[in-house]
């Protein structure tokens, strides 16, 4: 169980940052000079960010700052323009999306992005397909072996289901759900992959507060479960604060300040990035 | 629970097709099928089959194609030949079960050299090409030797009968049921839903788009061997856009993604323009206007409340409930 709300973050052999339990094991993701540009606009630029195993990461930023641009580059949504991303010790670039998630990168969508027409069971099965699946000739023949496989990935979906307590639901179409069902379905989809790290892209957003304190609860409760690295885009102040370990905060596409949550919040950049600059009077 | 709904459901498919075979089976034993009536059975089979088919891309990978035609007649050529090459070598038997799965193979190696360029392209890109595709097949069959060219392929032997049909119509209706309900099938179903959400779940996109295109091509294939081999001739006429866009009404009528309503519609939509064959030049008329009027009833609102008091497994629910209810009643006094 890693339950440590004030952290110590130390720093590792290359500079980057991570909470102390993490810097005896090498770092889970570790990007190095990442950028892209689309035609001539370069929309992230010079992007480092380093990842412990089990740390909570923030990416936060004003609008249009490039965020999810990252989160799609890490997901191999785009090719990066330059720049690596080390997932694990492994170079994920020109691997497909697909890959990317089977390597161990799993996220959550700004938008909900569910599978409306399928139950929830369903929906998380579909994130267990490629360590439950029997191959075409048995499904079709519905062999012994395809209804051991079904078996086996319907009890692993309700086990995760049972982690938000959303049994009840496992037969209900997705797209019926509450919102904030939905929210919690998409991370439990997420995590069937069995990912190294989590993205979670803007997590609060259309929650109230009493949903935004359960959610802070839940993130940190999957860390501890599942022993996983979590980042989350999120413009929740309290949450990110209350929350995160390490916050990088980005405007323009670059990174303009990393640290602790303490840090972040005196430091002048960001409050510039954020407020505009203070007139000296 | 859904679980249980979603059995029930695929056993009733299976059973409207059992009983069909049944009732044809006894009509013509016992010789009150009409010539005429006997005649439907194996074209009626031939469209379960495409319309099941179809489903598959349109209904549950939710991707419009217009080229089931193209793959059909891929078939039928493929199938045909193949009988008319080894008719003298083989019997019918054995013939004719070889000459099936000549005609599904290759009319699913065609989709697997259109599929991997084509199923690049979204939407209503995919439509035209596709449509493209099933002219350039018939361009192609018309235009060269082997297949006769427009005159029509002659000479093969007429091995298919109802009882083959219907068996080719159960494996279908059992081997596409079988994989909407796996593993594979959610992977499909999960791409019409959502693609990127499915790319990021790990579903490898390509792979499953093509593997639903090339089932359906198979089984179009298929049903052009049984259609090959129940005529004399075999002309590439037959499998125009024309018989594309009758295959995709089946599919829309009988709802997409329902592999019941295909069968059904499949069924009623081969009947409708026989029986109104005697009204001559009406036929195509009332046959429109009905089309219509089923797609809008189908359609509307108030028509859900009617299909309810029509839907079997309800009313057996209800009948259940009740009974179980009076013995509660009993039981208590």
């Amino acid at each position: 169980m890693i339950r440590n709300n004030d952290v110590k973050m130390v720093p590792l052999p290359s500079n980057a940052i991570v909470p102390e339990r993490d810097v005896d094991k090498p770092p889970v993701l570790s990007v190095h000079q990442l950028g892209i540009d689309f035609g001539g606009l370069t929309a992230v630029d010079n992007f480092n960010f380093i990842m412990g195993r089990t740390e909570i990461g923030g990416l936060i930023g004003p609008n249009g700052a490039g965020k999810t641009t990252v989160f799609n580059l890490l997901t191999n949504v785009y090719q990066p323009t330059r720049g690596t991303i080390l997932l694990d010790g492994v170079n994920t670039s020109g691997k497909s999306v697909s890959q990317v998630s089977r390597m161990g990168i799993a996220r959550t969508f700004q938008n909900i992005r569910l599978f409306d027409r399928m139950s929830v069971i369903d929906n998380v099965k579909i994130g267990l397909h490629n360590r439950y699946d029997s191959n075409l000739l048995s499904s079709v023949l519905h062999t012994p072996g395809y209804f051991r496989h079904e078996k086996q990935a319907d009890e692993k979906a309700m086990e995760l289901l049972s982690f938000f307590d959303m049994q009840d639901y496992a037969q209900h179409d997705a797209g019926s759900l509450p919102y904030g069902a939905q929210r919690r379905i998409e991370i439990v989809r997420a995590l069937a992959t069995e990912p190294k790290v989590l993205l979670l892209d803007e997590p609060a957003a259309g929650m109230n507060p009493s949903e935004t304190e359960e959610l802070a609860e839940n993130i940190r409760r999957i860390r501890d479960t599942f022993g996983i690295a979590i980042v989350l885009i999120e413009h929740d102040m309290n949450l990110v604060m209350g929350v995160c370990e390490g916050i990088a905060v980005l405007n323009y596409g670059r990174i303009i300040a990393k640290g602790t949550p303490d840090e972040i919040k005196s430091n002048p950049d960001v409050i510039e990035a954020y407020l505009g600059k203070q007139e000296d009077r | 629970m859904k679980k249980k709904i979603v059995f029930k459901e695929k056993y009733i498919s299976y059973l409207i097709i059992v009983v069909m075979f049944a009732a044809a089976v006894v009509m013509i034993r016992t010789g009150t099928a009409s010539r005429k009536l006997q005649s439907w059975l194996v074209p009626i089979c031939i469209n379960i089959i495409l319309a099941v088919s179809l489903n598959l891309t349109v209904g549950f990978l939710g991707e419009l194609t217009l080229g089931h035609a193209g793959f059909m007649s891929v078939g039928a050529y493929a199938g045909c030949i193949f009988s008319q090459a080894v008719q003298n070598v083989m019997p019918a038997a054995v013939r004719f079960p070889l000459a099936i799965l000549v005609g599904g193979l290759s009319a699913a190696l065609f989709s697997v050299i259109i599929g991997v360029p084509v199923l690049r392209l979204k939407g209503d890109y995919l439509a035209i090409v596709t449509l493209a595709f099933g002219e350039i097949v018939k361009s192609i069959i018309i235009n060269l030797n082997i297949t006769g060219g427009a005159a029509g392929l002659r000479g093969t032997p007429q091995d298919s009968n109802y009882i083959w049909a219907f068996a080719l119509t159960l494996v279908t209706v059992v081997v596409i049921t079988n994989l909407t309900e796996s593993g594979q099938g959610r992977a499909i179903k999960a791409i019409r839903d959502n693609r990127i959400a499915a790319e990021a779940s790990g579903i490898d996109v390509t792979y499953y788009r093509l593997m639903a295109f090339v089932i359906a091509a198979f089984f179009a294939g298929v049903a052009g061997v049984l259609y090959g081999h129940n005529y004399s001739i075999t002309s590439a006429g037959t499998f125009d856009y024309n018989k594309s866009i009758e295959i995709l009404v089946l599919v829309v009528l009988g709802g997409l993604g329902s592999i019941r309503g295909s069968i059904i519609a499949a069924t009623l939509l081969y009947i409708l323009p026989e029986v109104l064959r005697d009204l001559q030049d009406y036929r195509m008329i009332i046959y429109s206007v009905v089309l219509i009027l089923i797609m809008i009833i189908n359609s509307s609102e108030q028509f859900s409340s009617v299909k309810e008091l029509l839907d079997i497994r309800k009313a057996f629910r209800k009948l259940f409930s009740e009974k179980q209810k009076g013995e509660a009643l009993n039981d208590q006094e």
